[in-house]
C-alpha cells in the first residue's frame, strides 16, 4: 500500500499537483514581473502588490496549519493567531536589533521604545536576537514550546471540542493583554516597527521584497508537502480516526493525546513560521495579532476553502484576504457585514467549503480512488461534550 | 429651634470674622458684596470675601467655591461678576454670580479671572469653613468637618470649637470633635491633651487618621509615642480588615457583573449545549435598548427619567429575546449536533450585529444616564463606602439568578425545557413541541442577556464593542462553574470576581486578569467538567 | 508498557483467571451504577452477560477497559495486572479488545485501512509517521478481511458498509489487535437472523484461542453461544450459571425475563 517514504512525498492527488504548480508559477512569475518589466508596462507588478501577495501566501501557510489540526484531527483552535504572532515577534525582535543606532534615539543597543521607557539595559530575553540563526530558532521554538505546553495540559486531561476552542481563545486573549503591557518589553501597544533591513538588505528595496515573496512561496510549498506527508501517513489515518471516533482509536491502544500533541505542536510551529514571513513584508507586528477575533478569522478561511483538503485552506486564505483588501479599501463599512455573512453562509450551505462545492459539481475530479479520500463526512464532529 | 441656634451662633461668629450686617439685608447686600470682586486688587477681594460670607445666603458658598476653583470671572466690558463653565471652543457659559441668572456665553478673551494669592486663599478657606460649618445642611457640615480633619488647619480651631458648641447632630458633632483632635495633634499642645486626642482620632478609623497618628508616633517621645503607636496598630488592624471587606465587596460586585453577562449563556450553552458567540452582542443590544428608551424619556418625559430603567428592562428583554429567537430559527437549528460550526456561524452573526449597531449609532460610546436612586454612596461603617450603583447591580444579579432558578425548576416551561434537553425523542412523544421549546429556551437565554445589558450599561461604556469585552469571560465563567448548572455559574462568577480583586492590588489589573485566565485554563484542564461536574455514563 | 500479550499457554498453566473483578463499585452523583460487583472469567472461557437496561453492563466494560475508575474494588487481568491503574490505551495494548454497542469503525477510512490501523504494531506517533506495511502484514489483513466476510469491499469506505458488516469489521479490528480477551457489547443488535447465526459461529471460532465476554439482549443468540451466563441487576450479579439454570431462577424471572 504505502510506498517508500520519498515516493510518498510525491504522492499527490490532482488538485494538490495543480495547487503546487500554481504556487510555483506565482513564486517565479511575480518577482520577475516586478523586477524585469518597466514600471509603466501593463504586465508590471508593483512592489506593494508583491508584498500584498506575499502576505496572502504567509496567511495560506497559517491556514494550512489550522487545517492540519482541524480538518484532519478535529481540534478547533481559536488561538492559532497566538503562534503566528509569536513567530512574528521573534522575527520582529531580530529586525529591531538590526536597526542598531539608526533609530530615533540612536541608541546602538536599545530599541527606541526601550529608550523611551527609560530602560537602561536590554532585557535578558532580547539577547541573541541580533543573530539571524538564533532568531530563526526562536521562530520555531517560541510557538513550538507554547503549543507543546498548552497541548500537553489540554490533551492529557482530554479537553476536547468546544472546551478546547474556548481555552485556546482564552490563551490568546491572555497573551494579548500581556503584550499590551509596556513592562513586557515588546513595545506595548505599538509593537515592533520601523524596521530597516534584513540580513543586510534594505527592507524597502524591490529586490528584498521580491526575495521575501519567493521565500514565502517556497515555504508554502514546503509546508504543503510536509502536511501531505503527514496526512497520507498511517499517522494521518490515526488523526482522522481521532477526528471521527476518538474512543475507538483509544481502545485500539493508541495514545490519542500523543497524536494530538504531535500534530498540534507541528501546527503551532508552522503558524510561527508563517508569522515570521509575514512581519518583514508588512513591516510591523503588534499585539492586535493576538486578538481572539483574528484567530477566529483564520478558521473561516479554512472553512470557506474546504477543510481537510489542505489546498482548500490555502485557497480560502487567499480568497478571504483578497476580499478583505478590496472591501476595506473600497467600502469599509460593508466588510464586517460581508465577513459575518461569510461565516454564516459557509457553515450553513458550504460545509465542505468552496473546494467541496466544486468537486460536487464535478469540477475537481480526484485522480485517486476514494480509498485515499480524506474528506470529512458532513456530520463528523466531536459530539457535544455536555449533555445535561 | 436648631436653625435659630445656628443663626445666633453664626451671627456671633461673624462678629469675629468680619463686619456685622443685619440678616434682613442679605439679598441686596450680596449684589454689592459681589461687586467688590471687580476691583481687582487683593485687599478688595478679601473684603468682598468677608462681605459675601457675611450674607449667609445660599449663593455665598457657590460664589466662594467658584472663586476657589478659578471659575469666578469678571467680564472686562461691564465689570459684571460671573461664574463660568467651559462651553466648547467658543468660550464659557456664564451665570451672574449674585443671582445665578443666565448671563449668556462669553468669549475667552472677554473675561478675566479673579486672582487670588495666599492671603486671599486663607481668607477664602476660613470663609468657606464658616459657611459650611454653620450650614443648615447636615451633610455640608459633615463635609466641612472632614475637610478640617484633612487640612488640620490650626486657624480653623476657634471656628470649629464654636461650631462644636452649637452642634446638635451626634454624628456631625463626633466628626467635628475628631477634626478638633486632629488639629490638637498637629499643633503643639501638651502631651496629655494629645494623648486624649489620639483616642478621638483613632475612633475615626480611616487612612487620614492612620497617616496623622503615624506622623505623631514618629515625632514624639515617651507616653505619647506609645499611645500613638497603639493607635496606629489598632487603626492598621481595622484598616486591614476594612480593606479585606472592601476587596470582597469589589469582588462580589465584579462577580455579579460576570454573573449577569454569563447567566444567559449558562442557559443557551449550559442547558442547550449551543455555543452562541453572539451572546455578548445580545448584551450589547440590551444596553442600546436602554439608551433608546432613555432617549424617549429625555425627549418626552424628562421628569420621569428616574424610572426609565423600569421600562428599559422589559424592552431589552424583548428585543434581545426576539433577536435570539430569530438567530435560533434562522441559523442555529440547522446546526444542532455540530457545535464547532454553531460557534463559527454565531461568531459571524456577532460581527453582523456589531457592524449594524456601528452603522446606526456610530462607533463611539453613547451616553446612558444613571437614575438618581442609583448614584451616591452608602457608608456601611467609617471608611467603608459602598457605591449605590454597585449595590443595585449585585442585588439585581442575584434577583435575576433567583428568578431564573425558579423558572427552570418550578414552571412547566422549565420542566419542558429540561425534558427536551434530557431526552428529545421521549419529550416529543409525550407531546412537547421540542422545536418550540428550543426556540423559547434560546429566547429566554437571549432575553436574560438583554437585561444584563441594561445593568451593564450603568457601569460600563456602551459602544458596539461592549459584547466583545464580555464574551471570553462569560464562557470561562460557565465552563469553570460546570456546564448545565446555574449554581455552578453563580459560584464560578463570584469566585473569579473575588479572586480577581484580591490579585489586583498585588499584581495590577492587567496581570491579575492574565493570572485568572491562566488559572482557569489550568483548572479546566485538571477538571474539564468544571467545579460542579456532572459525572456519569451519559456525559461523553 | 507490556506491549505483547501474555502467551495463552503460560497463563493457563499459571491457572490465573483471564479477568477478575472483586467488589467493584461505581457511583455517579449518588446513583450506584455498579454495586459490589464480582465476576471471574477463566482463560479460554466465553461468558455471556445479560441484564435489563441500566443493570450496569456498559459501566462494567468501562471499568475493565479503563474508561471509568471504580470507586472501590479490584480489577485484575491474568491474575496480576491491576487494570484500575491503567488507561485505555495501556489496557488495549495489554491484550483487551473492546467492541462498542454502537458499531464504531472509521467511516471515512477504507475497510482495508480500518484493519491496518487496528493491526498490532508500534503505536507511537513517530512510528506511525514513517510506518510501512510489510507484505506479511498485508497478508494478515487479507486473511482477516476474509474471516469477517468483507473481502470484496476492502477498498470501499467503511461508512458505506451495512450495519451488520460494520459489526463484523469492528470484530475484525479487535482481532487485528491480537488480544487475549475480547469484550463484545451487543454484537448482533440490528442483525438479520442469518447474520446473527453467522456471528455466533464467528465468536465460537474466536473462542478457540481467546477469552470472551459477550453482553447481549438477544436470548436466541445467547442460547446459540451455549455458554455460562451471568445476569446483572442494579449493578451486581443476580445469578450465574448455564442459561437453563438462570432462566428458572425465580429472582431472574422477577426482574428480567418475567417482564
Amino acid at each position: 500500500m504505502t510506498g517508500p517514504i520519498t515516493s510518498r512525498l510525491l504522492l499527490l492527488d490532482k488538485p494538490s499537483r495543480i495547487f503546487l504548480m500554481v504556487v510555483l508559477a506565482a513564486t517565479v512569475a511575480v518577482p520577475l514581473l516586478n523586477l524585469l518589466t518597466p514600471a509603466d508596462s501593463f504586465i508590471h507588478v508593483p512592489t506593494y502588490v508583491v508584498s500584498l501577495l506575499g502576505k496572502y501566501l504567509s496567511f495560506a501557510i497559517l491556514a494550512l496549519s489550522v487545517d492540519l489540526i482541524w480538518g484532519f484531527c478535529g481540534i478547533l483552535s481559536l488561538g492559532h493567531g497566538a503562534f503566528f504572532a509569536l513567530g512574528g515577534y521573534a522575527m520582529g525582535m531580530y529586525l529591531m536589533r538590526q536597526i542598531g543606532d539608526r533609530g530615533v534615539y540612536a541608541n546602538p543597543l536599545l530599541p527606541d521604545f526601550m529608550v523611551f521607557l527609560n530602560w537602561k539595559e536590554l532585557p535578558w530575553y532580547w539577547h541573541g536576537f541580533d543573530s539571524f540563526p538564533f532568531a530563526m530558532l526562536m521562530v520555531i521554538l517560541a510557538p513550538g514550546i507554547l503549543g507543546f505546553v498548552f497541548g500537553w495540559f489540554a490533551f492529557r486531561s482530554r479537553v476536547t471540542g468546544v472546551y478546547l476552542s474556548i481555552i485556546s481563545q482564552a490563551m490568546t486573549f491572555a497573551l494579548l493583554l500581556a503584550f499590551f503591557r509596556n513592562d513586557m518589553g515588546f513595545g506595548g501597544n505599538n509593537g515592533l516597527t520601523d524596521f530597516k533591513d534584513i540580513l543586510g538588505f534594505n527592507l524597502q528595496a524591490d529586490g528584498t521584497r521580491a526575495a521575501l515573496f519567493v521565500a514565502t512561496g517556497i515555504a508554502l510549498m514546503l509546508a504543503f508537502v510536509a502536511c501531505r506527508f503527514i496526512v497520507t501517513s498511517k499517522l494521518g489515518r490515526v488523526l482522522v480516526g481521532v477526528r471521527d471516533a476518538e474512543s475507538r482509536v483509544r481502545f485500539l491502544g493508541y495514545r490519542v493525546e500523543h497524536y494530538k500533541l504531535f500534530v498540534f505542536t507541528i501546527s503551532a510551529v508552522m503558524a510561527g513560521i508563517a508569522g515570521a514571513l509575514y512581519v518583514p513584508q508588512v513591516g510591523i507586528i503588534n499585539p492586535s495579532e493576538f486578538s481572539p477575533a483574528n484567530s477566529i478569522e483564520i478558521v473561516i478561511w479554512v472553512a470557506l476553502g474546504g477543510r481537510g483538503t489542505l489546498y482548500g485552506a490555502a485557497l480560502g486564505a487567499v480568497l478571504v484576504n483578497f476580499a478583505k483588501t478590496f472591501f476595506t479599501g473600497a467600502i469599509p463599512d460593508v466588510w464586517l457585514f460581508a465577513l459575518g455573512a461569510l461565516f454564516v453562509l459557509t457553515t450553513l450551505f458550504l460545509p465542505k467549503g468552496v473546494v467541496g462545492g466544486l468537486s460536487k459539481l464535478g469540477l475537481l475530479k480526484r485522480s485517486k480512488p476514494p480509498e485515499k479520500s480524506l474528506e470529512p463526512p458532513p456530520l463528523a464532529e466531536p459530539k457535544v461534550e455536555a449533555q445535561p | 429651634m436648631r436653625f435659630l441656634i445656628c443663626l445666633i451662633a453664626a451671627v456671633f461668629l461673624t462678629t469675629a470674622a468680619g463686619p456685622v450686617r443685619p440678616a434682613s439685608a442679605q439679598e441686596g447686600d450680596l449684589q454689592s458684596a459681589v461687586s467688590g470682586f471687580a476691583a481687582g486688587d487683593y485687599d478688595a477681594t478679601v473684603e468682598a470675601i468677608k462681605a459675601v460670607s457675611a450674607t449667609k445666603s445660599e449663593r455665598a458658598l457657590v460664589i466662594l467655591q467658584a472663586l476657589q476653583t478659578g471659575n469666578l470671572q469678571i467680564v472686562t466690558d461691564s465689570s459684571a461678576v460671573v461664574i463660568t463653565t467651559p462651553a466648547g471652543d467658543e468660550g464659557f457659559k456664564a451665570t451672574d454670580a449674585a443671582t445665578g441668572a443666565d448671563a449668556g456665553t462669553v468669549a475667552t478673551d472677554a473675561i478675566e479671572e479673579v486672582r487670588i494669592n495666599n492671603r486671599v486663599r486663607r481668607e477664602l478657606a476660613s470663609a468657606i469653613g464658616t459657611l459650611t460649618l454653620f450650614s443648615k445642611s447636615d451633610s455640608l457640615r459633615m463635609q466641612a468637618a472632614d475637610s478640617v480633619f484633612t487640612s488640620r488647619d490650626p486657624e480653623m480651631a476657634e471656628l470649629l470649637g464654636e461650631a462644636i458648641a452649637g452642634e446638635k447632630d451626634a454624628d456631625v458633632k463626633r466628626a467635628m470633635l475628631q477634626a478638633q483632635a486632629a488639629i490638637t495633634l498637629a499643633g503643639d499642645a501638651s502631651d496629655e491633651d494629645k494623648i486624649k486626642a489620639i483616642e478621638l482620632v483613632t475612633e475615626r478609623g480611616n487612612q487620614d487618621a492612620l497617616t496623622l497618628l503615624t506622623t505623631v508616633a514618629g515625632t514624639s517621645e515617651g507616653e505619647l509615642k506609645a499611645a500613638a503607636a497603639k493607635g496606629v496598630a489598632s487603626l492598621q488592624a481595622r484598616l486591614d480588615m476594612l480593606g479585606w471587606v472592601q476587596n470582597v465587596w469589589y469582588g462580589v460586585s465584579l462577580g455579579s457583573v460576570l454573573l449577569l453577562a454569563a447567566i444567559g449563556l449558562a442557559i443557551t450553552f449550559g442547558v442547550m449545549g449551543v455555543i452562541n458567540m453572539a451572546h455578548g452582542e445580545l448584551v450589547m443590544l440590551g444596553a442600546y435598548t436602554t439608551f433608546m428608551v432613555q432617549q424617549v424619556f429625555r425627549a418626552s418625559f424628562p421628569e420621569a427619567f428616574d424610572y426609565s430603567l423600569f421600562v428599559a428592562l422589559p424592552a431589552a428583554f424583548l428585543v434581545a429575546a426576539a433577536v435570539g429567537i430569530a438567530i435560533e430559527r434562522g441559523v442555529i437549528r440547522f446546526l444542532y449536533g455540530r457545535p464547532l460550526e454553531t460557534l463559527l456561524a454565531t461568531w459571524g452573526i456577532s460581527l453582523i450585529l456589531q457592524q449594524a449597531i456601528r452603522t446606526i449609532f456610530g462607533p463611539s460610546n453613547v451616553e446612558v444616564g444613571a437614575p438618581s436612586w442609583m448614584s451616591g454612596t452608602v457608608e456601611i461603617t467609617a471608611g467603608l463606602p459602598f457605591t449605590l450603583g454597585r449595590i443595585w447591580i449585585v442585588v439585581f444579579a442575584m434577583a435575576v439568578f433567583a428568578v431564573l432558578t425558579v423558572v427552570i425548576k418550578k414552571t412547566s416551561f422549565g420542566l419542558q425545557m429540561r425534558a427536551v434537553t434530557q431526552n428529545r425523542r421521549m419529550a416529543n412523544s409525550v407531546g412537547i413541541r421540542s422545536n418550540w421549546v428550543d426556540a423559547m429556551t434560546f429566547g429566554l437565554g437571549s432575553g436574560v442577556a438583554g437585561i444584563a445589558g441594561v445593568a451593564l450599561s450603568q457601569i460600563s461604556n456602551v459602544s458596539p464593542n461592549l459584547g466583545q469585552s464580555f464574551i471570553i469571560d462569560s464562557f470561562l465563567v460557565v465552563v469553570f462553574g460546570g456546564v448545565g448548572n446555574l449554581w455552578g455559574t453563580l459560584v464560578g462568577a463570584l469566585t473569579l470576581g473575588v479572586a480577581n480583586k484580591f490579585l489586583e492590588p498585588m499584581a495590577g489589573a492587567v496581570l491579575a486578569k492574565i493570572f485568572i485566565l491562566i488559572a482557569v485554563i489550568l483548572f479546566i484542564q485538571r477538571k474539564p467538567r468544571g467545579l460542579f461536574a456532572q459525572r456519569g455514563r451519559a456525559v461523553e | 508498557m507490556n506491549e505483547t500479550a501474555p502467551d495463552i499457554i503460560d497463563v493457563i498453566e499459571a491457572s490465573k483467571p483471564a479477568l477478575y473483578l472483586d467488589a467493584v463499585s461505581v457511583s455517579f452523583d449518588g446513583f450506584k451504577a455498579l454495586n459490589n460487583l464480582s465476576l471471574v472469567i477463566d482463560v479460554g472461557e466465553m461468558r455471556a452477560v445479560i441484564g435489563p437496561n441500566g443493570a450496569g453492563k456498559t459501566t462494567m466494560m468501562d471499568v475493565i477497559t479503563g474508561k471509568t475508575r471504580p470507586d472501590t474494588g479490584q480489577v485484575a487481568f491474568h491474575g496480576d495486572t491491576d487494570l484500575t491503574k491503567l488507561d485505555e490505551a495501556q489496557i488495549a495494548n495489554l491484550g483487551i479488545g473492546r467492541k462498542f454497542q454502537k458499531p464504531s469503525v472509521f467511516e471515512s477510512h477504507t475497510v482495508w485501512n480500518n484493519l491496518e490501523l487496528a493491526m498490532k504494531a508500534k503505536r507511537g506517533p513517530f512510528a506511525t509517521l514513517f510506518a510501512r506495511t510489510s507484505s506479511e502484514e498485508e497478508d494478515r489483513i487479507d486473511a482477516m478481511l476474509k474471516l469477517v466476510g468483507v473481502s470484496d469491499r476492502r477498498a470501499e469506505l467503511a461508512g458505506a458498509l451495512s450495519h451488520g458488516q460494520k459489526q463484523w469489521l469492528e470484530i475484525g479490528m479487535l482481532l487485528m489487535q491480537e488480544p487475549s480477551l475480547l469484550l463484545v457489547d451487543e454484537p448482533v443488535a440490528g442483525m438479520t437472523d442469518a447474520e446473527t447465526e453467522q456471528t455466533a459461529h464467528l465468536l465460537r471460532e474466536i473462542n478457540k484461542t481467546k477469552s470472551l465476554m459477550v453482553v447481549e439482549h438477544d436470548m436466541t443468540f445467547v442460547e446459540a453461544l451455549g455458554v455460562k451466563v451471568t445476569v446483572l441487576h442494579e449493578g451486581s450479579v443476580l445469578a450465574e450459571g448455564p442459561l437453563d439454570f438462570v432462566r428458572n431462577d425465580q429472582q431472574v424471572i422477577d426482574v428480567y425475563l418475567g417482564r
